[in-house]
């Protein structure tokens, strides 16, 4: 009984410093001096509308925006995903039949569109809402957005340049061009 | 494959650079972990710390409310009582708040209470510091659940795992167990919010969101409509990682940006999911008298850690050999990988969270190349490659002390540790130790599997659906949490059975490791001679390695056979 006791009142002691006064410091914090992050990293654009987060990818289909990396819950986006927001992969196993069908559908359907395929498009990410695609596949493209657009390749180029997200410190991880800030650039040009 | 092949450079090139960065973050991990190890055993042993002129004020009140001004030493059935009766209080809490959580506040997408199965199984799964999750965080928990009973266990489950490592270690060194309620307010105030008030505040600047705002809709580039969930991570995400807890905010955990936007992030993730079970196996050495014990046994858990991320991150980057045939070339496995974190840390994370029973993911652990299922499912079955916090320095004592009998045996001496002799009744609790882990994860996965049509929710076919039956109940039984996720589980049967698991790799252990230390602590010391066995000798620690791996093997491999091996020699 009175390990009941104790139980009881630290438990809601420390609840009180563990669920209430920790998050209410971190969140004054992040609302205070950090908002931009605190609230999602938001992008809007030149009319004030929310058109994505920085953090976030986007589906891409037509010519004149750089393509996404494929994602079985299409960014979040449309019916499905309401009203709470979803996130998920394929969790197919490497000799999964249904994997080499969509993979090789993908590969198909990316070399008629002029694009020879790489690992980043043809698998798709974790999340599914993986913002980057690799400085590779992004100059794959370079040719059809500078076309489609009427601009030239090193403008575009230039642009790729400025959205690629280096390595942490030169060393972790993999570059990425960071595709929604990057198309963004591009309608604001 | 031949490596030196000119034909794959670019292969060659990325191996190289995942090298670089492995030694590196092994390098950090290697000269942090003393660090916070020294600290903590300042802590435990109740000297002073620079921390102290901050938090003693507030240590007082939380002592003062608690009711444990003065904590007495307790015996071991005090011990354990009072660590059932904290955590059952705590599993009751979060449970309630679960079925309630429709009428609580913050709840901006109008959430309802979730199934009582999966409201129970989430209970349980967090309470034994597993996180196992058979739901996605943003479509199931409101932002009330996730912060005031998940986030709170994440800080309460940790501090349990901490407080049995310290009254085991302080009982087989002949000191009284000390009491539970000071050890585990000790823990969360001196060493895990410490860490996660500057942790979070660090991912908050890298872009780890932590608001109370309901998913932002946005009108993309291309006129669909996006629904961005988002919410309080940022403290969350920390103690996370550092708890050893692993249970997302969101359903994808840290592949999602917002858990884990940058390759600064990831870092900071990754070497923090590591540092406390590293850094306890030094407290050990020090609250044990015998720092070179310490580091002979950190060592050689770094060799087999430094191994398995090896042997993962080559397969990784060597790719899918069915797709490397449709693409022309050798490519990563980059299925359920982000492009920001590549094949390397996404191998390292998994070997990181497997080993350490974190259990958040950074990629699918569903799609890794069989070599990376094999290894993350040898991590579960393991338990010591680092270690659960708190219980898996526990387990590798529990090792030491099986190999010290073992050895014992051949060379005709008798079995003594730290001074103490080893007899039946601890081998006994041991074996109890070490023998409820495949109880609790075969037999389940045994009869699951005799229903696969109907029990099992098998996604991927041959031989991987046995590994995800596996894999589940392993990772509940080594209270991990990650899983194979293409898995059915969100059923009754996989959320009752799982929490079968989930009790039964928590409580009998630590139950065991309690009566053993406190066994031990009552035993007279033996005075050492010329005769004694050292157990703080390259040749001890190497034959304990060889008996960790022996006795897994003995118990696991034909599990192993049947699931990811087989499945390498499928894939060809």
């Amino acid at each position: 009984m009175q390990d009941f006791i104790i139980s009881i009142r630290s438990i809601a002691t420390l609840w009180i410093l563990t669920a209430f006064l920790y998050p209410l410091l971190i969140f004054l914090i992040g609302q205070g001096i950090f908002p931009y992050q605190a609230n999602g990293s938001i992008l809007t654009n030149a009319q004030g509308d929310t058109v994505g987060s920085a953090l976030i990818g986007q589906t891409f289909t037509t010519d004149e925006y750089f393509w996404s990396r494929p994602s079985t819950i299409a960014y979040s986006e449309g019916e499905d995903a309401a009203p709470t927001g979803i996130s998920g992969g394929s969790n197919l196993a490497p000799g999964n039949p249904d994997l080499l069908d969509r993979v090789e559908a993908e590969a198909q359907r990316l070399r008629d569109a002029g694009i020879e395929p790489t690992a980043d498009l043809l698998y798709t990410s974790g999340s599914g809402l993986d913002p980057h695609i690799s400085p590779a596949v992004a100059e794959a493209q370079v040719e059809r957005i500078a076309e489609s657009r009427g601009l030239s390749a090193d403008e575009v180029r230039s642009l790729i340049v400025q959205n690629t997200d280096g390595r942490f410190l030169g060393v972790f991880g993999e570059p990425g061009v960071n595709v929604l800030p990057l198309n963004l650039a591009l309608d604001s040009l | 494959m031949n490596l030196a092949d000119s034909s794959c450079p670019k292969l060659l090139s990325s191996m190289l650079q995942g090298f670089f960065q492995v030694t590196l973050i092994l390098a950090i991990l290697a000269a942090v972990a003393p660090l916070l190890g020294r600290y903590m055993a300042r802590v435990f042993l109740g000297e002073e710390t620079w921390l102290d002129r901050v938090i003693s004020p507030v240590e007082r009140v939380v002592f003062a409310g608690s009711g444990v001004l003065n904590g007495r030493p307790m015996t071991g059935g005090q011990y354990v009582r009072a660590l059932l009766v904290s955590n059952l209080v705590m599993l009751v809490l979060v449970f309630a708040i679960f079925m309630l959580q429709g009428a609580l506040p913050f709840n901006p997408t109008g959430l309802t209470a979730p199934s009582w199965d999966l409201a129970l199984h989430t209970a349980i799964s967090f309470t034994t510091n597993t996180n196992q999750q058979h739901y996605s965080g943003e479509t199931t928990f409101t932002y009330f659940s996730q912060v005031g009973a998940l986030g709170f266990l994440m800080f309460t489950s940790a501090a349990t795992g901490i407080a049995v490592a310290i009254a085991f270690i302080r009982g087989l060194t002949g000191r009284p167990l000390g009491n539970f309620y000071t050890d585990l307010i000790l823990s969360i105030t001196r060493i895990l919010l410490p860490i996660s008030v500057v942790g979070a505040i660090a991912l908050l600047v890298a872009g780890v969101p932590e608001t109370f705002a309901g998913p932002a809709q946005a009108t993309t580039l291309e006129g669909a409509t996006q629904f961005i969930a988002r919410g309080p991570v940022a403290h969350f995400e920390i103690i996370k990682q550092l708890g050893e807890n692993g249970g997302g905010f969101f359903g994808i955990n840290s592949a999602h940006p917002f858990e884990n936007p940058n390759n600064f992030t990831n870092l900071l993730e990754t070497v923090i999911m590591l540092v406390i079970p590293a850094g306890l196996i030094l407290t050990y050495g020090i609250l044990a008298g015998n720092p070179k014990q310490g580091w002979l046994i950190f060592w050689m858990v770094f060799i087999i850690f430094a191994i398995f991320i090896a042997i993962a991150a080559v397969g990784e980057v060597q790719g899918n050999p069915l797709v490397n045939q449709v693409l022309g070339s050798p490519q990563p496995n980059l299925e359920g990988k982000e492009v920001r974190f590549g094949p390397v840390l996404t191998a390292v994370w998994a070997i990181a969270t497997t080993g350490t029973m974190c259990g958040a993911i950074n990629g699918l652990h569903d799609s890794l190349m069989p070599s990376g299922g094999f290894l993350t499912l040898a991590n579960l079955f393991l338990q010591i490659v680092w270690g659960g916090q708190g219980t898996g320095t526990a387990y590798l004592f529990v090792f030491l002390i099986l190999t010290v009998f073992l050895t014992g045996l051949m060379v005709g001496r008798t079995p003594e540790f730290l001074g103490r002799k080893i007899e039946k009744r601890e081998i006994v609790l041991a074996s109890a130790i070490l023998l409820v882990h495949p109880i609790a994860i075969l037999i389940p996965a045994a009869i699951t599997l005799a229903f696969p049509e109907t029990l099992s929710g098998i996604s991927n076919p041959g031989f991987h659906g046995i590994s995800q039956v596996v894999y589940e109940y392993a990772s509940a039984a080594a209270n991990n949490g990650s899983g194979f996720e293409g898995l059915g589980d969100a059923t009754l049967w996989w959320n009752l059975s799982a929490s079968f698991s989930l009790l039964a790799g928590r409580y009998v252990p630590i139950v065991a490791l309690i009566f053993l230390a406190d066994g031990m602590a009552r035993k007279q010391p033996v005075p050492e001679t010329a005769g004694t066995l050292r157990t703080d000798t390259t040749l001890f620690t190497g034959v304990t390695a060889g008996a960790i791996l022996i006795l897994g093997a003995l118990t696991f491999l034909p599990v192993l056979v049947l699931g990811p091996v087989a499945e390498a020699f499928n894939l060809g």
